[in-house]
C-alpha cells in the first residue's frame, strides 16, 4: 500500500471503532449530532473539501458531491449513523478500487518486467554498473549469467544459452555465440557474455516495446469510448431525477390533499445519488482491456491499443503472405532424384546415389552466394573439399558448369541443359528444380523449395475453429507454389504472381467483398509489405524480434515466428472483450434495478452502498482476469 | 508537437474529466489520458508553446479534479 493509501486505511479504521462506540451511547438530540459528526468529519473532510471545491469551480455532479449531499442529507434527517456509514463505506470501496487498481498495475507491469536496471561496463579494469541510458553504441559491456541484456548488440566473447520468453513467449531457451547478436530484454542463463553494444537505450528494442506496451492504453476502444461518453450523460441524468424525486411526488401529494412527507421523499432521492456513481463502468473497461493487452504480451503477442485488441475479437478474414509467414523463407532441398541406370551404377560403385549428386551440384556451385547454391551446401552436411573443383564458370539466369576431378559438370535450370544440348526429362514439381549433369550425360535432378512452417497447417485450422470465415494467401510466387500450398494447408483462396501492389489491390477488394462487422487481418513478415499492413483493418507482423520496421508498421506484433499465435491473439482478445460486456450489463443492470428499488423506497442506503462499492469492487475483481487468459488458453490447448 | 506527460490521479473518472478539460484547453489538438499507465498525451496545436500551454492545462485540470497533478 502507498502512504496515501494507508493514511485512508488508518481513518476508516478510526471512524469504525467510533461510529461503533457511540451506537452504545444513549444521547439525542444536538450532542448526539456533535459526537457523530467526530467520526464524520474524521472519515469525509476530503470528500467535503472536494465537494466544496467542486461547486466554486462550477463542477457540480460529480461523485464527491453526490457522497457530501446524500451523507449531509442523511444527518439533517436526524440518520446519523447512517450518514457516517454511508461515508464510511464509500471510503472502504475508493480504497479497495485504488488498492486493486495499482495491484493490476503492478502485476501488468511485473508481466512486462523487461527494463534492465543497470549495464556494467569495464573502466580501468574494474566493472562498475552505469544506467543502459548512459551507454553509447559500440561500447562493450559484460552481462553475467542471470542478468538482463541491457543493449541490443553482438558477442564479441562467450557464450551462452539466452531466455526470450519475456519477448517472446517462447519457454525453449536458445544458443547463441561469438558473433551472434543478442537483443535486450532477454535474460542471459549460463555464461559471461561480452556484448559490443549496436543501439543506444532509446533505439533499443525493450524501450521500443515498453513504449509500445505502454502507449497502447491511449488507443482507446469503442467500448470505452462508449463508457465514457455514456457516464457524461448518465451522471447529469440521475442527478436531474433524484432532484425531480425529491421535489415532485411531495408537491403531488400536497395537490391531492395529503401530508408531503419531505423526509421520506428527500432519503429516497439521495439514496438514488449514492447508487448513481458510474466508477464500476468506468475504471473496469479500461483495466479489462489493460490485462487483456498484459496477457497477450505475456505470450509474445504485442497488441498497440485497446481498439485492435477489439477489433481481432471481430476477425472474420484472415490474409497470408505467404513468404517467411506461412513458410520458414528460406530454401532448403526437398528432393533429390537420381535417373535410375546411374543409381545403379553408383550403387555398383559403393556409393550413395542421392549424397554423389548432392556433392556434386555443391562443389559445383561451392563459390556462389546464390541462395540456391546455400541451400545447397547446407543439405551435402559434410565439408567440401573445393580444390576438386576447376574452371568455375557461372552463367547468369543458368546456372554453373565446372570440373569436378576433372570431369564436366553441369549444374542449372532446364535452360542451361537445353544450351549445353544436354536430353533431359523436364520435372515439374513446385519449386526451383537444380538439374545435375555429368560429362554431358543428364544424371537426375534436385528440389529445393521453401518448406512449410512445422505448425502452419494447424494455425490455420486453429484459426478456422474460431471461427473465421475465410482465410487467404497472397504471394508472389508462382502458381504451382502457391497452389501446393496452399492445398496442404487448407486454405480458402490462393492469389498468386503478385506484385507489392497487386497486394494491395487485393486486400482491398476482400475489404469490399466482406460484410462491414468483419474485420480483416493481414498478417506478413513486415519486411517488404507495410503498405498492406496499414490498409488491413489490423496489420500482423510476424518475427518481428528485432525488426523495427516491422514495429513500426503493424497494429499487432508477434514476436517469435509462430501463426499459431494468430489463433491465440483473437481468442484472447474474445476473453477479455466478454468480460466487459459482462461487466458492463453487470453493472447496469444492478444499478438499475437499485436506482428502481431506491425510488420506490424498498432499497435503502446499505442496498444503495452496495450498488455503489460492491458493484465496483466486483467489476474490478472481474476485470482481473483478464490478465490470465493468455496463458490459460494455452494451457488448455 | 507531440509529448507525454506523467501525471497523478486517483480515479479512472476523474482521468475522463482531465481528458475533457485538456482537450479544452487552447493550444491543444488532441489530447489522451490513461489511467492505467498514470499518463497523458498531448498533441499540441500548430505554433502553440508547450509550456504556456501545459500550464493552462494543469489549471484546467485542477479545476475539475483538485487531488490530481501533471508532472511538468
Amino acid at each position: 500500500m502507498t502512504r496515501k493509501q494507508k493514511k485512508v486505511l488508518l481513518r476508516i479504521i478510526v471512524a469504525a471503532i467510533l461510529v461503533t462506540a457511540f451506537h452504545f451511547v444513549e444521547l439525542t438530540g444536538l450532542p448526539s449530532l456533535l459526537l457523530y459528526l467526530i467520526p464524520y468529519l474524521i472519515i469525509g473532510y476530503d470528500i467535503l473539501r472536494k465537494a466544496i471545491l467542486g461547486i466554486v469551480h462550477g463542477e457540480v455532479f460529480d461523485e464527491n458531491f453526490l457522497m457530501a449531499v446524500a451523507t449531509i442529507g442523511a444527518i439533517g434527517l436526524g440518520e446519523y449513523s447512517e450518514g457516517v456509514a454511508v461515508m464510511l463505506f464509500y471510503q472502504i470501496g475508493e480504497l479497495f478500487q485504488s488498492y486493486a487498481v495499482g495491484k493490476s498495475r503492478q502485476n501488468i507491469a511485473a508481466l512486462m518486467d523487461i527494463r534492465p536496471d543497470y549495464a556494467s561496463i569495464e573502466k580501468d579494469g574494474e566493472t562498475i554498473q552505469v544506467d543502459p541510458g548512459e551507454v553509447e553504441p559500440g561500447t562493450i559491456i559484460l552481462i553475467r549469467p542471470g542478468e538482463k541484456i541491457p543493449l541490443d548488440g553482438v558477442i564479441v566473447e562467450g557464450s551462452s544459452t539466452i531466455n526470450t520468453s519475456a519477448l517472446t513467449g517462447e519457454s525453449i531457451p536458445k544458443d547463441a555465440q561469438s558473433g551472434d547478436e543478442v537483443i535486450s530484454g532477454c535474460v542471459n542463463m549460463t555464461g559471461l557474455l561480452k556484448v559490443r553494444t549496436t543501439k543506444g537505450f532509446g533505439e533499443s528494442t525493450v524501450s521500443k516495446i515498453l513504449d509500445l506496451v505502454e502507449n497502447s492504453s491511449m488507443k482507446k476502444s469503442r467500448s470505452e469510448n462508449f463508457i465514457s461518453k455514456f457516464a457524461r450523460i448518465y451522471t447529469p441524468a440521475v442527478c436531474y431525477s433524484a432532484v425531480a424525486l425529491a421535489i415532485l411526488p411531495p408537491l403531488v401529494r400536497m395537490c391531492m390533499q395529503m401530508p408531503p412527507d419531505w423526509g421520506t421523499w428527500v432519503f429516497r432521492a439521495l439514496t438514488f445519488l449514492v447508487i448513481s456513481c458510474p466508477c464500476a463502468l468506468v475504471i473496469s473497461i479500461p483495466l479489462s482491456f489493460f490485462g487483456g493487452i498484459g496477457a497477450a504480451s505475456k505470450c509474445g503477442v504485442l497488441v498497440k491499443g485497446s481498439n485492435y485488441l477489439e477489433a481481432l475479437s471481430e476477425a472474420g478474414y484472415v490474409v497470408f503472405d505467404k513468404t517467411g509467414t506461412l513458410t520458414e523463407g528460406v530454401f532448403r532441398v526437398k528432393n533429390v532424384f537420381v535417373r535410375e541406370n546411374i543409381a545403379k551404377q553408383l550403387q555398383a560403385d559403393g556409393q550413395d546415389a542421392q549424397t554423389y549428386i548432392l556433392e556434386a551440384a555443391a562443389l559445383a556451385e561451392s563459390y556462389s552466394s546464390h541462395p540456391i547454391s546455400k541451400s545447397l551446401r547446407e543439405a551435402c552436411k559434410k565439408d567440401l573439399e573445393r580444390e576438386r573443383v576447376t574452371d568455375i564458370e557461372e552463367i547468369s539466369g543458368h546456372g554453373v558448369t565446372a570440373k569436378i576431378d576433372g570431369k564436366e559438370a553441369a549444374v542449372g535450370n532446364a535452360r542451361l541443359m537445353n544450351k549445353l544440348q544436354i536430353d533431359f526429362v523436364q520435372c515439374h514439381e513446385p519449386g526451383t528444380i537444380v538439374y545435375v549433369a555429368l560429362e554431358g550425360e543428364y544424371i537426375g535432378y534436385i528440389l529445393i523449395a521453401d518448406v512449410l512452417k512445422d505448425n502452419a497447417a494447424a494455425a490455420i485450422a486453429a484459426l478456422k475453429k474460431t471461427g473465421i470465415r475465410k482465410t487467404v494467401m497472397l504471394t508472389g510466387d508462382s502458381r504451382a507454389v502457391a497452389e501446393s500450398v496452399g492445398a496442404s494447408l487448407g486454405l480458402d483462396e490462393i492469389h498468386s504472381e503478385l506484385l507489392p501492389a497487386d497486394k494491395v489491390m487485393r486486400v482491398e477488394s476482400l475489404l469490399e467483398e466482406k460484410t462491414p462487422k468483419e474485420k480483416l487481418i493481414f498478417v506478413g513478415d513486415g519486411i517488404n509489405d507495410a503498405p498492406v499492413l496499414t490498409r488491413a483493418d489490423i496489420g500482423v507482423a510476424m518475427g518481428a524480434l528485432g525488426s523495427d520496421a516491422a514495429i513500426e508498421a503493424a497494429d499487432v506484433v508477434l514476436m517469435d515466428d509462430d501463426p499459431m499465435k494468430i489463433a491465440l491473439a483473437i481468442q484472447v482478445s474474445r476473453e477479455c472483450l466478454r468480460i466487459v460486456y459482462q461487466n458492463i450489463v453487470f453493472a447496469l443492470a444492478v444499478k438499475v434495478l437499485c436506482l428502481i428499488l431506491g425510488a420506490l423506497g424498498i432499497a435503502n442506503m446499505w442496498i444503495a452502498i452496495f450498488a455503489d462499492v460492491g458493484v465496483m469492487v466486483l467489476a474490478v475483481l472481474n476485470a482481473t482476469r483478464t490478465l490470465y487468459t493468455g496463458k490459460y488458453i494455452q494451457k488448455t490447448e | 508537437m507531440e509529448k507525454i506527460y506523467q501525471i497523478e490521479v486517483d480515479c479512472a473518472n476523474c482521468a475522463a474529466k482531465m481528458e475533457e478539460a485538456a482537450k479544452k484547453t487552447e493550444g491543444v489538438a488532441e489530447a489522451t489520458v490513461s489511467f492505467m499507465t498514470q499518463k497523458m498525451k498531448v498533441v499540441f496545436a500548430e505554433g502553440a508553446d508547450e509550456k504556456a500551454v501545459m500550464k493552462k492545462v494543469l489549471k484546467a485540470c485542477r479545476k475539475v479534479e483538485p487531488d490530481c497533478d501533471i508532472v511538468l
